[in-house]
């Protein structure tokens, strides 16, 4: 439904017309729903697509069976509509937003939250959240969902579902580089990370990294970067791009490889966005994702 | 491939690196129910089943669908049971099949008492349901995915990843490949 909305008459004339569109939660609500099922139990294709790169380019003969394993895994719980993964992980949702987008029908926030119970029961999906890290008693629905909202010009709304892991975001990490360490310190704190996780974050991984903002802002960028579509590809900024380039090579390099049992293929894509900063920080985020990397967006 | 029965009857032949499939009884526990394993040997309470002999596989299913055994069913990370691991293993606990390194202690402690570890694949869940032929609760049912069930598993694949000559194929392997 679209309404058209005077915004404002100055002496008579009408200053600014904009076009304000309504959406009702449900819609929302049956996307959220929808896409829980569809990324939990489908790889999107082009992160099979790299999966495929990734065996191709694996020299151990362990570590290609480990790609294989992965591969057949999709299928299977494509076809037979089983979760790829037990750990049916955190529904981190990024909700780009029109900010002539007008929502009714009730809370947007609960409207998401109705999506991802839904969706989770539905979907035969595991409950993993508990209300509190203190008492740790399980939420039963998997919510609440993990939401991050984008106010942009328009009427548009852009909906990323990220189905993240806890085991390999366990294994993530944020420094507060100094300028000084540069790109040089943000590289080795990289490989540092990488190592360190090893197997449990079940490497081949999907890295997202966020350069600078503040200490959050880095932290939301590389949660961000992780859904990157398609899986590998690189950055539009040429010193980005080669950025990644270099650490693909770098994490590759330690060769922890498939399932961390050793090999040439660590990482199957890297990531990298970067964002203004103050003239005295580098923060620098590191968000891992396991070769259970589960992304669904939708345009509404 | 190895072919192995739980429980094992000649662990000392096995060695970092070895594909193996596996066929028996497992029982599933992750972080909550280890803590209350722990609640009950301080308690000086019996655990809910024999530890002695017995195969710890740390997994947390997804729901089962009508007419499926179990849900979808990979190895979680082992390493967060590490504070828990060597007080099973001192009671005879033969072997963990997980993800993930385990930490001195937990190695230091498999070794002394002979407890094997055995590597799975998470990104394999699906494949791995279907290697589960029967699965029951046995403890704590309050913690849904997290209770203790008895499952019964058959040509279910894994890597030994610490054997009992101090081996550890998430050192050796990555040593292999490492530039």
């Amino acid at each position: 439904m679209v309404d058209m909305v005077r915004a404002g008459d100055r002496c008579g004339e009408v200053v600014r017309v904009s076009e304000l569109r309504t959406v009702d939660v449900a819609e929302v609500e049956a996307v959220v729903r929808k896409l829980c099922v569809e990324a939990n139990h489908e790889l999107r294709e082009d992160h099979v697509a790299a999966l495929e790169r990734g065996r191709d380019a694996e020299e151990s003969p362990i570590g290609r069976e480990v790609f294989d394993r992965l591969l057949e895994n999709a299928r299977v719980s494509a076809a037979e509509q089983i979760a790829f993964c037990q750990d049916t992980g955190y529904a981190v949702v990024f909700l780009t937003i029109g900010q002539d987008v007008h929502f009714t029908g009730g809370s947007l926030a609960e409207a998401i939250d109705r999506g991802v119970a839904e969706g989770y029961s539905d979907g035969y999906l595991r409950a993993s959240l508990v209300r509190s890290p203190v008492d740790r008693v399980n939420t039963g629905d998997n919510t609440p969902a993990m939401v991050h909202y984008d106010l942009v010009p328009g009427s548009g709304i852009e909906l990323t579902l990220l189905v993240k892991g806890a085991g390999c975001d366990n294994m993530s990490a944020l420094t507060m580089l100094t300028p000084a360490a540069g790109v040089e310190g943000m590289k080795r704190f990289v490989v540092e990370t990488i190592e360190k996780a090893g197997p449990s974050a079940s490497p081949p991984v999907t890295v997202g990294i966020g350069m600078g903002g503040t200490f959050d802002r880095a932290a939301v960028l590389a949660k961000r970067a992780l859904t990157r579509n398609p899986t590998g590809s690189r950055s539009p900024d040429p010193k980005l791009a080669d950025l990644e380039a270099e650490l693909v090579d770098a994490i590759n390099a330690t060769g922890i490889g498939p399932a961390g049992f050793g090999g040439t293929v660590t990482t199957v894509a890297v990531h990298v966005e970067a964002y203004p900063t103050h003239i005295a920080a580098f923060p620098v985020a590191i968000n891992l994702d396991c070769h259970s990397h589960r992304v669904r967006s939708v345009t509404l | 491939m190895t072919d192995l029965q739980l429980p094992l009857t000649d662990a000392a032949a096995l060695h970092a690196g070895d594909s193996v499939t596996l066929n028996g009884t497992v029982y599933t526990a992750r972080d909550a129910a280890h803590a209350r394993f722990l609640e009950a040997i301080d308690a000086g309470e019996e655990l809910p089943f024999d530890v002695s002999g017995a195969t710890i596989y740390f997994v947390g299913p997804t729901p089962a669908r009508p007419g499926h055994v179990i849900g979808s069913a990979g190895p979680t990370t082992a390493s967060r049971c590490d504070a828990y691991s060597p007080a099973l293993v001192e009671r005879g606990l033969a072997a963990m099949i997980g993800k993930g390194r385990r930490n001195a202690e937990v190695k230091t402690s498999m070794l002394e008492h002979g407890c094997v570890y055995f590597g799975a694949i998470e990104g394999t869940a699906a494949l791995l349901s279907q290697c589960i032929t029967s699965a029951e609760i046995v403890a704590y049912e309050d913690l849904g995915a997290e209770a203790v069930r008895k499952l019964t598993i058959e040509n279910f694949p894994a890597l030994v990843v610490n054997d009992l000559h101090g081996g550890d194929l998430y050192d050796d392997g990555p040593a292999r490949y490492r530039r």
